[in-house]
């Protein structure tokens, strides 16, 4: 493992190892620094964060499904004041690099919330949380549409300023995943985040009614790895110099194997720190050790192998 | 209620050795080793475990309220869970032969408030929700407390009441919605008369949310205190995934705090029972 040049970069920022949390699944870090030190991963990816502290869904939010689980949260969170109170002076206390993902109901607060963190210093990278699928309203779902995509994006770039790298965070349930890319990749972002998760439903067979309260919910986990390959595999393609985080149902350093392959440049664990808070520790040991076996020296020389080796 | 402390402290995950599997009536009481961690955990705490194997497609953790622990037995420390095999996961865990592994967290959550002067308690609960609630009564008789217990159940087999679990109860009464033993109806309706008859001062309780709510009503129309330990299905139990919430009145609204890191045990005149009225406030 010594040999291996584990590091990654998105835009102009190095990481020391390409796995991250993925956004909604780490809070924000607290949780799991009881069971490891967060300066293991290459960055801490925050939930997403919108400008006014927010209740969220009612329960049930949680049905587990065969490898996966739908969750319907509804981006519950403290608002940005609190969270740059809070959240921020303690990861930086100890020593994470910060990723942070933000979220908005419209263009606006995307820009908002952009301005609000120019000033912060100790931040890696900025995600633009446009796929969120748990909101009141399909057509809100920002990332289903180029041009909206754009829009959110332009108004990011525009109020962030300085070099942050964007990183946009995009939804699997659009017909072509390569033209919404392309469009935030010409509104200027230097990173994609692939994939959220996907819109599912469960019906609750005793009492015949919506398993959740909000009736749809995200589906994540397993399940959707194929999918997340899937999306990176032909997003890569397309812009092979665009740096991916890709995320999707990885639970093992096979599975962060297999997304990097498709051309990921970072690995982000979501689900899988669920069912184990140590997931994503052991999917970066395990990937290291892939990588070594398989004779790579540079991890970046992994990155999208997969279209080269076709 | 929402506590500054270090987020999931004395919590660790660690391989457990199933030392006992038995099963008692409906249910199945199962002893783990735990070590160092059967010292930390306090009644009213849970665990999570990881249940399946390997290769399962249940991937989230099941949570279960601690039982008992005790720190230095013979067998080391231990903690001990009262699981009903009722799902997928705690079905494939009451499985789980004597010498097997179980990947398992804990302690997780909050504990029981103890009265610092010797009250009067009323201790309830519903089917296998009685667990948690005897180790609290041997704390409470330690601390010169009056426990009374309430036992309340669809039907006789499904009271979970072991012959050890009694020793610190002062009195304990049984409730079955089919009369095949103890006071015949649910378990809330016989609490008021035994509030008054027994002047009970703290009502602690464990089981379904509908038992709860209306212990709370119950408490509410006494004034008395209510700490109550919920029930609302998790992901993950450590506080990252904000499925498990309920919601709760604060001074600025209602806010949906999460019952594995500010539960189980919350002040049950706290939670918000009527979903009605949440739904039309989020």
């Amino acid at each position: 493992m010594s040999a291996l040049d584990f590091s990654t970069k998105i835009g102009s920022k190095r990481f020391s190892n390409p796995i991250f949390t993925a956004s909604g699944c780490a809070s924000s870090g607290q949780e799991l620094s009881q069971f490891f030190p967060l300066t293991e991963l290459g960055a801490v990816v925050t939930k997403s964060i919108m400008t006014k502290a927010r209740a969220g869904r009612a329960t049930p939010r949680m049905a587990e499904t065969p490898s996966g689980m739908l969750n319907s949260i509804g981006l519950q969170g403290p608002g940005i004041d609190t969270f740059l109170e809070n959240d921020i002076p303690w990861l930086i206390e100890n020593n994470a690099k910060i990723v942070v993902s933000i979220a908005g109901e419209t263009v606006e607060e995307y820009g908002v919330l952009a301005r609000r963190l120019r000033a912060v210093s100790g931040i890696s990278a900025v995600e633009v949380n446009i796929s969120c699928p748990n909101v009141e309203n399909r057509g809100q779902v920002f990332s289903c549409h180029p041009d909206t995509s754009t829009a959110v994006i332009e108004s990011v770039r525009r109020n962030i300023g300085g070099e942050l790298p964007i990183i946009a965070k995009l939804s699997p349930d659009v017909t072509d995943i390569v033209a919404i890319a392309k469009a935030v990749i010409d509104a200027g972002v230097d990173g994609l985040a692939l994939i959220n998760t996907l819109l599912g439903m469960v019906i609750d067979t005793n009492s015949m009614k919506p398993k959740l309260a909000g009736k749809t919910g995200g589906l994540s986990g397993p399940a959707i790895r194929p999918v997340a390959v899937r999306a990176i595999y032909q997003v890569h393609q397309a812009f092979p110099n665009i740096p991916i985080i890709g995320m999707g149902g990885v639970a093992t350093g096979r599975d962060a194997f297999e997304l990097v392959l498709a051309g990921a440049s970072a690995v982000s664990i979501g689900t899988a720190s669920f069912g184990n808070p140590t997931a994503a520790l052991q999917v970066k040991n395990e990937l290291a050790d892939l990588l070594t076996q398989k004779g790579f020296k540079d991890f970046r020389d992994a990155i999208g192998f997969a279209h080269r080796s076709v | 209620m929402i506590t500054p402390q270090k987020i999931n402290k004395n919590a660790a995950q660690i391989k457990s050795e199933v030392l006992s599997n038995k099963k008692v009536g409906p249910y199945h009481h199962m002893v783990f080793a735990v070590g160092e961690m059967a010292a930390h955990s306090k009644p009213g705490n849970f665990v999570a475990i990881s249940v399946g194997g390997e290769q399962s497609a249940l991937i989230l953790r099941r949570a279960f309220a601690v039982y008992r622990a005790i720190d230095k037995g013979p067998m080391g420390g231990t903690i001990e869970l009262v699981v009903a095999p009722h799902g997928q996961g705690s079905k494939w865990l009451c499985a789980q032969n004597v010498g097997e592994y179980v990947d398992l967290i804990g302690p997780l959550g909050t504990s029981f408030g103890i009265p610092t002067t010797n009250a009067n308690t009323m201790l309830i609960g519903g089917g296998y929700g009685s667990a948690p609630l005897f180790a609290l009564a041997e704390v409470l008789k330690n601390r010169g407390c009056r426990v009374d217990m309430v036992l309340g159940a669809s039907t006789a087999n499904k009271i979970y009441a072991p012959l050890e679990g009694k020793r610190s109860v002062s009195s304990l009464t049984l409730t079955t919605d089919d009369g095949t033993a103890g006071i015949h109806g649910q378990i809330s309706e016989a609490i008021p008369r035994l509030i008054r008859e027994l002047g009970t001062e703290v009502i602690y309780s464990c089981g379904p949310m509908g038992m709860l709510s209306a212990i709370a009503k119950i408490a509410e129309e006494f004034d008395i205190a209510h700490q109550c330990a919920v029930e609302e299905a998790m992901a993950c139990g450590i506080g990252v995934c904000m499925t498990c919430v309920v919601p709760v009145k604060f001074n600025d609204g209602i806010k949906m705090v999460r019952t594995c890191i500010d539960g189980p045990v919350m002040d049950g005149s706290e939670i918000i029972w009527d979903r009605k009225t949440v739904l039309d406030k989020l």
